[in-house]
């Protein structure tokens, strides 16, 4: 006992500066993080409306949620937008991170080109993409112009396609740094694997599937994570690009908390609907970290 | 000698800034930032200036939607302004039963404003439990039709006076090409153009029952049902628009791509920038020449309470000078809206507002959605509206069993 008090101490004021560095941190972590989502969590089971106030009513707003058109349609909008653009920003990213590793010619300028829209705002890539989709500008006039009279193109104004329109936007503004990492992780392989699997006769696409993307693993977790970040939050290429229209067909669940918090003046409302998104992405990373971390005492 | 006089210059320049301390800055905010308002906002500020205070202008861009939350944030995050604006009605009335608002009713018993004020229903939503809270400064009205008179020149039939004669000419509008009815694609623009037909084609006791009154049962009934079968009509015949902002389907209708809009009485100022003269270029038809009533929304000033006893008392001089007759006319001549005061003289208004202005002395008026429903229910009806404008697949009968069933919750 009498040893063990002064070598607890010792770890406790081991790499002390460290310690008190991660403190802020720590304290934003906690308080800002944790807090502002338990306060956020509470008062959904409040009916607030301007002011947040704890007049408890049970589950009224989560039933409320549930039974609105516009929150069913925001939560389909949000699945197909979520899948599509997890395969497609895979799919896409890795296709051209491999012919950009063919030691092809003005590769600088390739990566450039296809980096550029990330640097763009999603609300510029929105208003560009809306142009562009407009029937009376963009491709479909284009396409008209040129004597292809019945053509017809107006995803944004169609409210059955209306949020492939938005997919488009989505992929030309984020699959450039997906490449890019995609590239970095391709770079990273050794080249003594690419020979030994040559000496092997393995064909190239074997190599690529069976070999190099299992290699590529943290890159593909780094990606999974950014997309999918990108996914729950997306909010602005909406507002920008079709304000959730035609009819409320594009609206995603991130604009239902904003708007009912803010232009209804229904908080509750909202903290319901973000609570209901907080419960979503808890669904899916618990299960994943659980593997993903437990895997590795394992190991 | 000289750090004499520098000192003489110090002194006097101190002194120089006591006495300007007493003309109290007060910040206003706002969402008025188009051309046409800002001139009106700029009167507001001269009438403000002229008391011998300082009015230090806060115009937030982006409209009402994107302006209201930043205002609200800052009084409820202790940074209060001066003065601001919200739309006459209820968006502020929780942050007034929380404290947050001065109580101006001193000014309003001074100046008599419960018998100037015209119409009455106005200043109802200033007034909690007989205290004076904000004063309504002009009144906007939703229940206008807008008609390029060119186009209905071109084939050939008189400007329609009312709605049955407007659709009688919309087969052969369609024909010459021409876009009937532009509806821009923003959500709020189908919801008030229904609120429109509701008061125009249905009558105002339609409307009291359905939005005042929250009749639910009404509101599944077959008179409600007209109003939906004709707005199926009308959400066809603006399919083409395909223009996002209101101003642009305003512009369609000056253009002459489409032959009418239904949009409040700010839609008058887009108008009036293309130089288009309102009965000869342009015709208006308030309540769609069916039943001549307007609705009175506009605009409020309220107070957030300041900690400093100066600004309050610089608050109270803002409240008075807004209801001032000169300032009520010259704010309202470059806004476009009709002042609150029925005893100030418009000379100078054109064709539509005095249409306007005939219709208050006849108190042909009805209190705004904004004042009878809470922005929940707003919000919730817009969206039911705006699915349906949109979606052709879905038919009046459910689209009114959906609003009915909003109505029955209504707060």
């Amino acid at each position: 006992m009498e040893r063990a008090a002064p070598r607890r101490r010792n770890s406790l004021f081991k790499n002390i500066s460290a310690k008190i560095a991660a403190i802020p941190m720590a304290f934003t972590a906690l308080v800002v993080f944790l807090g502002g989502t338990i306060w956020t969590v509470v008062y959904s089971f409040t009916n607030s409306k301007l002011l947040p106030r704890l007049n408890f009513v049970g589950f009224d707003q989560y039933t409320r949620l549930w039974s609105t058109p516009r929150w069913l349609v925001s939560v389909e909008n949000l699945a197909i937008y979520g899948v599509l653009s997890l395969i497609f920003s895979l799919v896409i990213g890795f296709i051209l991170a491999v012919a950009m590793d063919q030691k092809i010619r003005f590769e600088n300028t390739f990566r450039t080109i296809f980096l550029y829209p990330f640097a763009l705002s999603f609300i510029v890539t929105g208003l560009v993409w809306q142009w562009l989709l407009n029937p009376d500008l963009g491709v479909q006039h284009i396409v008209r112009s040129l004597g292809y009279t019945s053509f017809t193109f107006d995803p944004l104004y169609n409210a059955d396609i209306v949020i492939y329109g938005v997919l488009i936007a989505g992929l030309w503004q984020g699959t450039g740094l997906i490449m890019v990492l995609m590239l970095a992780g391709l770079r990273g392989i050794d080249e003594e694997i690419w020979r030994a699997a040559r000496v092997d006769g393995i064909p190239t696409w074997k190599t690529y599937v069976f070999i190099i993307i299992p290699m590529m693993r943290p890159v593909f977790v780094t990606t999974l994570v950014l997309i999918g970040s990108g996914i729950i939050k997306v909010y602005d290429l909406i507002v920008a690009q079709t304000g959730g229209g035609p009819g409320g067909a594009s609206e995603v669940p991130a604009k239902y908390v904003y708007d009912l918090m803010f232009y209804s003046q229904n908080l509750g409302q909202g903290f319901a609907a973000s609570t209901m998104m907080l419960v979503s992405v808890i669904v899916i990373v618990v299960p994943w970290a659980y593997f993903e971390f437990s895997g590795r005492k394992a190991r | 000698m000289n750090i004499r006089s520098l000192a003489a210059a110090l002194a006097a320049s101190v002194t120089l800034s006591v006495g300007a301390a007493q003309a109290t800055d007060l910040e206003v905010t706002h969402w008025w930032t188009s051309g046409g308002e800002a001139a009106a906002v700029a009167e507001l500020a001269k009438a403000f200036d002229a008391t011998g205070n300082h009015w230090v202008d806060g115009a937030i861009a982006g409209g009402g939607d994107v302006a209201r939350p930043i205002m609200i944030s800052r009084i409820t995050g202790g940074d209060p302004m001066g003065a601001t604006q919200f739309n006459t009605g209820r968006q502020a009335d929780e942050l007034v039963e929380a404290g947050l608002m001065q109580d101006v009713t001193e000014v309003a018993k001074a100046e008599g404003w419960d018998k100037i004020i015209n119409p009455p229903s106005l200043y109802k939503s200033c007034v909690k439990d007989g205290k004076w809270y904000c004063v309504p400064i002009n009144i906007h009205s939703w229940q206008w039709m807008w008609m390029n008179n060119a186009v209905f020149e071109k084939i050939g039939k008189p400007v329609p006076k009312n709605w049955d004669e407007f659709v009688a000419d919309v087969p052969e509008l369609q024909k010459a090409g021409i876009i009937p009815l532009a509806v821009g694609g923003q959500a709020w623009q189908s919801n008030g153009l229904f609120g429109v037909l509701q008061v125009a084609l249905g009558g105002v006791d339609l409307w009291k029952k359905v939005n005042v009154d929250k009749d639910a049962k009404f509101a599944a009934g077959p008179e409600m049902l007209k109003i939906f079968k004709a707005a199926a009509q009308a959400r066809e015949w603006s399919k083409d628009t395909k223009v996002q902002d209101w101003n642009q389907a305003t512009n369609m209708v000056i253009t002459g791509k489409a032959a009418a809009q239904i949009m409040g009485d700010w839609a008058q100022g887009e108008f009036a920038v293309a130089g288009k003269v309102a009965g000869k270029d342009y015709t208006c038809l308030p309540g769609l020449g069916v039943n001549e009533i307007i609705s009175t929304g506009g605009d409020s000033f309220y107070f957030p309470k300041q900690k400093d006893p100066e600004k309050t008392k610089a608050q109270m001089v803002l409240a008075k000078t807004l209801l001032d007759k000169k300032t009520q006319v010259a704010f309202n001549l470059k806004k476009g809206s009709l002042p609150v005061r029925g005893d100030v003289d418009l000379a100078s208004a054109n064709d539509c507002m005095k249409k306007g202005l005939e219709i208050l002395k006849k108190g042909n008026v009805l209190p705004d959605g904004n004042q009878t429903l809470s922005p929940d229910t707003t919000g919730q009806l817009q969206d039911v509206i705006d699915k349906f404008w949109h979606d052709f697949s879905i038919t009046p009968e459910e689209a009114q069993k959906q609003y009915a069933a909003i109505i029955a919750k209504a707060d």
